[in-house]
């Protein structure tokens, strides 16, 4: 049986280069909103750009933040990408302050626009910028396995996420005068800040890890 | 970090990539997707499709470039010209685009801006500014790849747009583009001090000193560079062009080596001379 994959529609955001990255990794990967579907799934990933809260409301409307966390307690992988690994954690900073899926405790904070005098850090953070390793063995056994410390990944964010326990904190990122995590693993979780389909190969390679780890 | 940003701009018309001078007078270069390809192995941080006669007539025909280009190219791909809708919007981004470039719709109707930042969010969308300095020295904004006036100011404009939501401004001095002398330092450095959104610089690099000096003078976020490494690509590459061009190839089979003030470089060179001006970036 070929597996069966499912990208997270909540009508945010761009699915479809997520789709692209799969189907040429040879994964038939279905875009859909249904939380049926999404429990039947093999692999499941959570894609999105925009706002916490309208993408928390969406996600409600479909009934997917109850999918979402049936989901992960069958045990069965979840990736999230950039909005998609926020909307994982406790609560944003957004808007004051809007409860998330709780799956990973910890906060989504915004960065502030800094300036160490020859240059403006601007938000949002786009461009591509280098991750690495919180100690060394954190990669081992996760899908950055395949990464190597100060590798590029692209990103594109106004907010980062804060998780409690560092325990969770899979990979840094630093912008500014800030270090901050840009990838989370927890259990059958793992999820980044930054895109990996839009990373040329490297992220290509995060993405056929993450199918191979968990392929059986 | 900071790291500069280096986009691989390719202007299309109908079948082909094309070149021109103050955004007019365009030469037929070869197939879109030959170059897009080519730029995405060589290092290309990004890619931008633009679409230079959508506007004026009033259509969109990128759809199957978009598609051709998402499928083996996989760094964001930013897609501009003749964009007027919510839809038209959605069709890039279903076609496989990251980002859509909007100019003239903006202008007409700056509340263009905010809606598509609510539906698609903010980094979805790109604001592109075409700027053209009058005597008195102020920059005013054209549409219609600056045919037409706005008597907008563009730093007034470009406030406004981080203000409407957009993710990111292109500032494209309509004087420069096409010539070789180099960014317009003094338009970049403006806009992108007086705005806290990231800032695409865009027309002018004729040489490899040209590109540090928009980061490390006019403060780019980010520089798109077209005729320089298009040069580059049809120098080496030059018979291919020919064979697989349809249209008016006549710049192509001239078999020129040398263009004006414009020194052909690959984007490697680009980077390696950015990183050596200490402006970093990723190789």
């Amino acid at each position: 049986m070929p597996k069966k994959v499912v990208i997270i529609d909540y009508q945010l955001g761009n699915l479809f280069s997520v789709k692209q990255a799969c189907d040429y990794l040879g994964y038939d990967a279905e875009i859909s909103f249904d939380p049926e579907k999404l429990l039947r799934a093999d692999y499941a990933i959570l894609p999105g750009v925009g706002a916490f809260n309208d993408a928390m409301q969406k996600l409600k409307v479909f009934g997917l933040t109850e999918g979402i966390r049936d989901y992960v307690k069958t045990g069965k992988p979840m990736m999230g990408i950039c909005l998609g690994l926020q909307l994982l954690l406790s609560d944003s900073e957004e808007f004051g302050n809007t409860p998330g899926l709780d799956l990973i405790p910890g906060r989504v904070k915004k960065f502030e626009v800094q300036s160490n005098g020859q240059r403006i850090y601007k938000v949002p953070q786009i461009q591509w910028n280098t991750i690495s390793e919180p100690e060394e063995g954190r990669w081992r056994n996760t899908p950055l396995n395949v990464c190597k410390q100060g590798d590029f990944m692209y990103f594109v964010h106004s907010f980062y996420a804060s998780p409690h326990d560092t325990r969770y904190v899979l990979a840094t990122t630093a912008y500014g005068n800030q270090t901050y995590c840009s990838a989370v693993i927890k259990d059958n979780i793992f999820a980044t800040q930054f895109h990996p389909e839009k990373s040329g190969l490297y992220g290509l390679n995060i993405y056929k890890a993450w199918f191979n780890q968990f392929a059986k | 970090m900071e790291n500069c940003r280096v986009i691989a701009r390719l202007d299309i018309k109908g079948p082909n990539l094309v070149k021109g001078i103050h955004l007019e007078g365009l030469r037929v270069l070869g197939k879109p997707e030959d170059f897009a390809k080519y730029y995405y192995e060589n290092g290309a941080d990004e890619l931008f499709y633009q679409d230079v006669v959508a506007s004026l007539y009033e259509r969109n025909s990128l759809q199957e470039f978009i598609s051709a280009t998402a499928k083996k190219s996989f760094i964001p791909l930013t897609v501009g010209g003749g964009i007027r809708t919510i839809n038209d919007i959605r069709e890039v981004l279903r076609a496989g685009g990251d980002k859509v470039c909007i100019n003239t719709a903006a202008i007409r109707n700056p509340n263009f801006i905010r809606e598509a930042a609510l539906k698609f969010g903010s980094s979805t969308i790109v604001v592109a500014i075409e700027a053209i300095k009058q005597q008195d020295g102020k920059y005013l904004a054209f549409v219609d790849n600056g045919r037409e006036f706005t008597g907008i100011e563009v730093l007034d404009w470009a406030k406004k747009v981080e203000a409407f939501g957009a993710g990111e401004i292109v500032i494209t001095s309509v004087d420069r583009e096409g010539t070789g002398e180099g960014y317009d330092i003094e338009l970049t450095s403006t806009i992108s001090s007086g705005v806290s959104i990231p800032v695409i610089a865009h027309g002018g690099p004729g040489q490899l000193t040209h590109f540090a000096e928009a980061v490390t003078v006019g403060k780019a976020d980010a520089l798109a560079v077209a005729s320089v490494i298009h040069y580059d690509f049809i120098t080496n590459r030059r018979s291919d062009m020919e064979s697989r061009s349809e249209g008016n190839i006549s710049f192509l089979k001239s078999g020129r080596t040398r263009f004006g003030k414009i020194q052909p470089a690959s984007l490697h060179e680009i980077k390696l001379s950015l990183h050596n001006a200490g402006v970093s970036c990723r190789i």
